[in-house]
């Protein structure tokens, strides 16, 4: 845990020479401003109580959200049915709730995913240079070619539209953002003074790698996992608004934006709760990226 | 600057021709069934069908229907439609007009609404216009593509009835789908201007300036202004793939004939002639676009020659 921490402040210091010496290391310093952040620390909490609604939709509301109520049939907000009901007469408030469970799914595997295979092809490409760097990154290259939402939207098709090939897609397709990050920090410390007491110490590629690499990568890759999380959640919704998600009747974001829009003139309330659900989550994800990356980043951090 | 011209459009070949390997290769292996049976329908004959397999060169060996796949594409010959038995490059290029005009559109309003927000940001910063202004970046940022479409739709074709919900027949109906592109490519950009502003105000050649005394005015536009946007072009060139893609969910939503609409319903039909076709050459276009902007970048940083 020691060599961690050193080897993880030690380019920070050297652009804070100059600065008063403060309490603490690199990463308390940078916990005690992003939860000095009033704006980042509210919209955590709404990020934890999205996350928690959604594990427990079940105990929230008392409708199922696949309940069909012919009676119920395009009912605006009321005291029984918070958000209304939609075309088919379930609660929206439901399906919002249950919805969650799938987006946020989305979000969080693909990002892991991507994190898995992109973070280890980024450290070998900015670690061994020459051609496994020209190789790795020319495949990137060729990712990046494709403009976004299509290469996805693709993928889905031919591989057929279920929750795991949605989360592959967009894997996928953010490999080559995190693979350049990586890289691109990796290159620059692999010259540092430590890194080459290390290898001249008879450390191998994959010691180096794991404990005197990576932990400089750390925090930029917070901040880009907080970022693309919203990213991707966004892309999972659309993909469900196109057709292309989760099969109906599965509750989600972006299926039910689609079923609003038909009733967009006598039933407003179908598009704007979920799409409202949606923005509110990205919003306070990127407002927590944006925090964590003034924290985080040693040229802005207080 | 020749040379680097040319060795920027030599980089751009390569990359065309693995993203036709990879269309070609995605659409052999990860499609089941036989495209002459899709392509014949349900009651044609094995005879028809044996002819199309022919005419489709579908029983030559995979690397031969690969070197015909590459001919006739670089031919402007990309097959023939299952949905409409027209050839899917001219449904494509019927289509491809109007997603060039939204993009474009979009684009240059975008492009010019980020620069003038950001100019604003990065002047006034830390005050309460700095502050507000971030605020409502940071929303405008976070709403998805789909649902600012149907929110404006809501508000100005059903709401105040200004304007048409959907089709392409008058200037009115590309002015939603095109301020829907635009907020995204406002804030994307906004939000760059005021980073890449801040860092070039607090360099030293704009002390120079400010120190010979000429007119703030000045040194912000020509200046300031014209340091950052180096950084700022890039950008812009990369956000064109984006907006192509996001074409895809705006012209579902506002119903226009463009080519990501085409993409959507051959996906839908199973339409697979057409889908390669769609996904080749938007990200063809977008080769393009970068290319062209990476030799503007050149023209405007003099710096480029020489590494």
């Amino acid at each position: 845990m020691t060599t961690l921490k050193t080897s993880a402040s030690t380019p920070v210091r050297l652009a804070d020479e100059n600065i008063e010496p403060s309490r603490g290391g690199f990463y308390a310093k940078a916990r005690r401003e992003f939860f000095g952040n009033r704006a980042a620390v509210i919209s955590l909490i709404w990020i934890i109580l999205v996350i928690l609604s959604a594990i427990f939709a079940h105990v929230l509301t008392p409708y199922d959200p696949l309940q069909r109520e012919a009676e119920v049939r395009l009912m605006g907000p009321s005291a029984e049915h918070l958000m209304g009901t939609d075309s088919l007469g379930r609660d929206i408030l439901a399906r919002v709730l249950y919805g969650g469970r799938l987006s946020l799914q989305v979000g969080f595997y693909s990002i892991i995913a991507a994190t898995a295979f992109g973070v280890p092809l980024g450290l070998m490409a900015g670690y061994f240079g020459g051609r496994v760097d020209n190789i790795i990154m020319r495949i990137m290259d060729v990712i990046l070619a494709f403009p976004g939402l299509i290469l996805i939207i693709w993928l889905v098709a031919l591989l057929g539209s279920n929750l795991t090939n949605v989360i592959f897609a967009i894997a996928f397709f953010s490999l080559p953002t995190y693979s350049r990050l990586v890289r691109g920090v990796a290159l620059s410390v692999r010259e540092m003074d430590y890194v080459m007491a290390a290898k001249s110490m008879g450390a191998g590629a994959g010691r180096i790698l794991t404990w005197h690499i990576f932990p400089s990568v750390i925090g930029p890759l917070i901040v880009l996992v907080t970022l693309s999380i919203s990213g991707a959640i966004v892309t999972g919704a659309s993909l469900s608004f196109l057709g292309l998600g989760v099969p109906p009747p599965t509750p989600e974001w972006g299926s039910m934006l689609a079923d609003g829009r038909a009733y967009l003139r006598n039933a407003w309330w179908m598009s704007v709760f979920p799409g409202f659900t949606i923005t509110l989550l990205v919003l306070a994800a990127n407002i927590v990226g944006d925090g964590l990356r003034d924290a985080l980043d040693p040229r802005t951090q207080k | 600057m020749n040379k680097y011209i040319l060795r920027r459009i030599a980089i751009a070949v390569p990359l065309i021709l693995a993203i036709m390997t990879i269309v070609f290769v995605m659409l052999r292996v990860a499609v089941p069934g036989d495209p002459a049976l899709l392509l014949a329908g349900d009651q044609a004959t094995p005879e028809l069908i044996e002819k199309i397999r022919e005419s489709l060169g579908l029983n030559r060996p995979i690397w031969e229907q690969y070197l015909i796949f590459l001919r006739n594409a670089a031919m402007g010959d990309m097959g023939i439609s299952i949905i409409h038995r027209q050839p899917v490059m001219d449904i494509i290029f019927s289509a491809f007009p109007f997603t060039v005009a939204v993009t474009f559109y979009s684009v240059t309003f975008g492009t010019a609404l980020g620069l003038l927000v950001g100019i604003i940001t990065a002047i006034k910063r830390g005050t309460w216009i700095d502050n507000l202004l971030m605020v409502v970046i940071v929303f405008f940022y976070s709403i998805p593509t789909f649902w600012l479409g149907i929110m404006l739709i809501l508000i100005f074709a059903v709401g105040l009835r200004i304007l048409p919900v959907q089709g392409a027949t008058t200037w009115q109906h590309f002015v939603l789908p095109v301020a829907t592109l635009s907020v995204g490519q406002a804030t994307l950009i906004a939000r760059l201007t005021r980073s890449s502003m801040i860092e070039i105000l607090n360099a030293d050649f704009i002390r120079t300036a400010r120190s010979k005394g000429l007119p703030s005015r000045k040194i912000i536009l020509v200046h300031a202004l014209k340091n950052s946007l180096i950084p700022i072009i890039t950008v812009v060139g990369l956000s064109v793939g984006g907006l192509l893609g996001g074409a895809v969910i705006t012209e579902s939503i506002f119903g226009l004939p463009g080519v990501g609409r085409l993409a959507i319903e051959a996906i839908g039909n199973r339409d697979y002639p057409m889908i390669q076709a769609t996904v080749l050459m938007v990200a063809i276009t977008f080769i393009f676009v970068n290319l062209i902007v990476d030799l503007i970048y050149a023209f405007v940083d003099p710096r480029i020659h020489y590494s």
